[in-house]
């Protein structure tokens, strides 16, 4: 058994944190908190050139051809540098449909912009509130066009294309949704910037009217399509949560080793200790998962759906609880804006949500679990 | 990253495996599968019965202690062919209950500072199983103070006198030795003046009473010692030097012990797959699901934590304190488990009759001895302390009684 990354792999995931350290320190990341750009371009085009945004797109279609489970190894890192950049957006959500379901045309027309960091693309799912259903998708699409509402659209108002899930039939049945590829510059959408919880990482509103749009994929095999998409993206966007947590956990057991209250170390103290353990035992249960989900979907195993979910579930909880501690354990100072905790308080919070709530993939894990004890 | 055996690995299992098939006690399989939540007894026989015969014939064959060197009873073999062993083992490895301490702790500790003639002569036969032997730490004065213990062992000639009373002694009952910390000197700071010793505890003026558990059940006891004599050559390391020895015990300890872990999980899972209640089956309950998701990847991630851990023994690494961390989840986990599956059955979840019960009582006994597993090796809070001491790197507890004489230290609270 070898349940571990590769030598490779790992000098990989050390390239790209220290590339990230140099390029997306916390100055870097405030940039973006602070308004004053929706993203961090410069870092964009670094990463373009570092090979990371391609890392697992084929090199056919300008990638560097590695594999997902490079990918994962990056994905850490970006979660852990709280990057301000698309790359979830982009990377793990428009990339990957493409992947799954694009024509060799659409995949020849985006990924290699991709890669290069050329196009910025997303995933049009939401519409309001509540979690990831095909009920809830009413964007119609007639005769090559899309017209509707869709939020929260993650980067959608950065972004130069987006997958767009749309209801194409009224059976009642997953096969009325079908996938469309909108060129979000070629008009007939217009992108809202909405106010979020995290502001590094962009929420918009899209109207669709009319918008000229080409399938992606069959009619009708939208929904298994998204799940599936939904599924891998759960594992990447897990990497990055689980990246974002020993992040918090390091700030924390370092600010416990400085602080001194008392006469002595904060972290002398045991009810300080024992935050920081709990926070050593979610984070590192939640890597165990993430390994698991690695392997499911580096060889697309058909174990993924369930890997997939208890890697999302337990990630969440880690980022969650990890970042929340972290303020904890920084008493006054985590409640600053100066300091950076409350910066992955609000990644972890909205990346909670950003492919459904934590509840929506609990149900999903047992749905799974059972499906696979009753096969 | 992947799941495979290397080459070698795969032969060294097949061979197990093999061996396995053709040796196990196969009429005990079923009902060893079913005692699957740290109480483990049979229906007809004694465990200690059956596991010594199981222990003999894996010796015979070269497979018990099979990490050891085997001028000790042991196999010579790799850390992780122990645990490919152990996983091809399976649910016989639950025979092996009654030597895990000799095998873990015991062994090891005599194995690093005995002498040569005492290893030839009691390790192969701790291997066998011929002879259980227990551990003699815990006080009623020292728990997670280890080294607070108060057991005097006073020097007279070529032996030792020894006078006191150790506790929550596993097993104490049916063993033939025993490892023992003691106080050789409480003139000097309580960790050095500690003396490790073995001694057979059949040894006049030791006395075995069995302490009868919140569970109902017997397996620890209270071991009394009156001017018990033991030869000095049954020392193990020098005189004073027992702390650091009990290092070396309880290190192996927490790894012996993290290796076999229940969670409850599995048996939670078909537990609520199948109860109906008047709402339907409690697994469609959201409330339900969402507890089960929760310890669904507490479960995984304890398995996959474990499988990073035997990457890392593969790659011939040695596990270190972060496996501290299964012992510290599945304990809370039972209770938890234990604690819902009763909700579930409303008031009839008092009863804890075999045959009251859907799920035949095994829940209301899980209730009953899981607080155990929160004490027992390192409670909850003393894990949590070698994790952000030994993994995170935080200063250690500030000790008022660390350069204190012994018998200066305070003995009441108020």
């Amino acid at each position: 058994m070898n349940f571990d990354f590769s030598d490779e792999q790992k000098q990989m995931r050390d390239e790209a944190r220290k590339f990230l350290a140099e390029k997306c320190p916390s100055k870097a990341v405030r940039e973006v908190l602070d308004g004053k750009a929706p993203y961090d371009k410069a870092l964009w085009q670094g990463l373009a050139e570092m090979g990371f945004l391609g890392v697992a797109i084929p090199e056919e279609f300008g990638g560097a051809g590695a594999g997902h489970l490079e990918l994962c190894v990056i994905a850490e890192e970006m979660g852990r540098a709280n990057a301000p950049v698309p790359f979830s957006s982009t990377v793990y959500l428009a990339a990957e449909a493409l992947l799954l379901a694009g024509s060799d045309a659409q995949k020849q027309k985006w990924l290699p912009k991709i890669a290069s960091g050329e196009a910025i693309g997303t995933l049009a799912l939401f519409e309001g509130k509540g979690n990831p259903s095909p009920k809830a998708i009413k964007l119609q699409a007639s005769g090559g066009t899309l017209s509707g509402v869709k939020k929260p659209v993650p980067d959608g108002a950065i972004a130069d294309f987006a997958v767009v899930a749309a209801r194409t039939g009224s059976t009642g049945r997953d096969s009325d949704i079908s996938l469309f590829l909108v060129d979000l510059k070629a008009g007939g959408v217009e992108a809202k910037s909405l106010t979020n919880v995290d502001p590094t990482r962009g929420q918009a509103e899209l109207t669709f009217e009319n918008a000229k749009a080409e399938p992606l994929g069959a009619a009708g095999d939208g929904w298994s399509i998204l799940t599936q998409v939904l599924d891998r993206a759960a594992v990447l966007l897990a990497f990055e949560q689980v990246g974002g947590s020993d992040r918090a956990l390091e700030m924390g057991r370092d600010y416990a080793l400085d602080r001194i209250a008392f006469g002595r170390p904060i972290g002398s103290f045991q009810a300080v200790k024992h935050i920081l353990a709990d926070m050593y035992v979610s984070a590192t249960l939640a890597r165990s998962n993430c390994y698991y989900g690695a392997w499911a979907l580096s060889t697309n195993a058909s174990e993924l759906p369930e890997a997939a979910a208890a890697a999302r579930i337990s990630a969440t909880q880690a980022f969650q609880h990890c970042s929340k501690n972290n303020i904890q354990v920084h008493g006054g100072m985590g409640f600053t804006w100066e300091f950076d905790c409350h910066m992955y308080y609000r990644r972890a919070n909205t990346t909670a949500l950003t492919l459904g709530s934590l509840s929506y993939w609990e149900d999903q894990l047992i749905d799974r679990m059972r499906k696979k004890n009753a096969a | 990253m992947n799941f495979d055996d290397t080459p070698q690995e795969a032969e060294f299992r097949a061979t197990a495996r093999k061996w396995i098939e053709a040796n196990a006690p196969k009429k005990y399989e079923a009902e060893l599968s079913k005692s699957s939540l740290g109480r483990i007894r049979l229906e007809k026989e004694e465990i200690v019965d059956v596991g010594k015969a199981w222990q003999k014939k894996k010796a015979e064959g070269g497979w018990a202690c099979l990490h050891w060197p085997k001028e000790y009873g042991g196999r010579g073999a790799t850390p992780i062919e122990k645990v490919i062993w152990q996983q091809e083992e399976g649910v016989y490895g639950k025979l092996t209950q009654p030597f895990q301490i000799g095998e873990g702790m015991c062994g090891p500790t005599v194995m690093a500072f005995g002498s040569e003639e005492h290893k030839r002569h009691y390790l192969p036969k701790l291997a066998s199983g011929e002879h259980i032997w227990c551990q003699l730490f815990s006080e009623p004065a020292g728990g997670s103070d280890v080294a607070g213990l108060r057991t005097r062992a006073e020097k007279k000639g070529d032996n030792w006198i020894v006078n006191g009373q150790k506790i929550w002694t596993s097993g104490a009952h049916y063993s033939d030795y025993g490892l023992l910390i003691t106080r050789t000197d409480p003139n000097v700071p309580k960790h050095k003046g500690l003396t490790m010793f073995f001694l057979d505890m059949k040894s006049k003026g030791v006395e075995v009473r069995p302490i009868k558990q919140a569970n109902g059940m017997q397996e620890f006891n209270e071991v009394y010692f009156t001017d018990v004599v033991i030869p000095d050559h049954q020392r193990l390391g020098a005189v004073g030097d027992g702390w650091n020895v009990s290092l070396t015990t309880l290190m192996n300890e927490r790894m012996s012990i993290g290796s076999r872990l229940a969670t409850g999980f599995p048996e939670m899972f078909e537990f609520c797959s199948n109860l109906m209640t008047d709402d339907g089956l409690a697994i469609d309950d959201p409330a339900t699901r969402s507890k089960l998701a929760n310890w669904a990847v507490k479960a995984s991630g304890l398995k996959y934590t474990s499988y990073r851990a035997i990457s890392s023994l593969s790659k011939g690494e040695r596990p270190g304190p972060e496996n501290s961390i299964g012992k510290l989840v599945s304990g809370s986990m039972l209770q938890d488990i234990a604690t819902y599956a009763m909700d579930l059955q409303g008031a009839a979840g008092e009863l804890s009759g075999a045959d009251e019960q859907e799920a035949s009582g095994q829940f209301q006994q899980m209730l009953l001895s899981s607080p155990s597993m929160r004490i027992a090796g390192g409670t909850d809070e003393i894990l949590r302390n070698i994790i952000a001491e030994r993994v995170l790197g935080l200063p250690g507890d500030i000790r008022v009684d660390k350069d204190v004489p012994f018998n200066k230290i305070p003995t009441k609270g108020r």
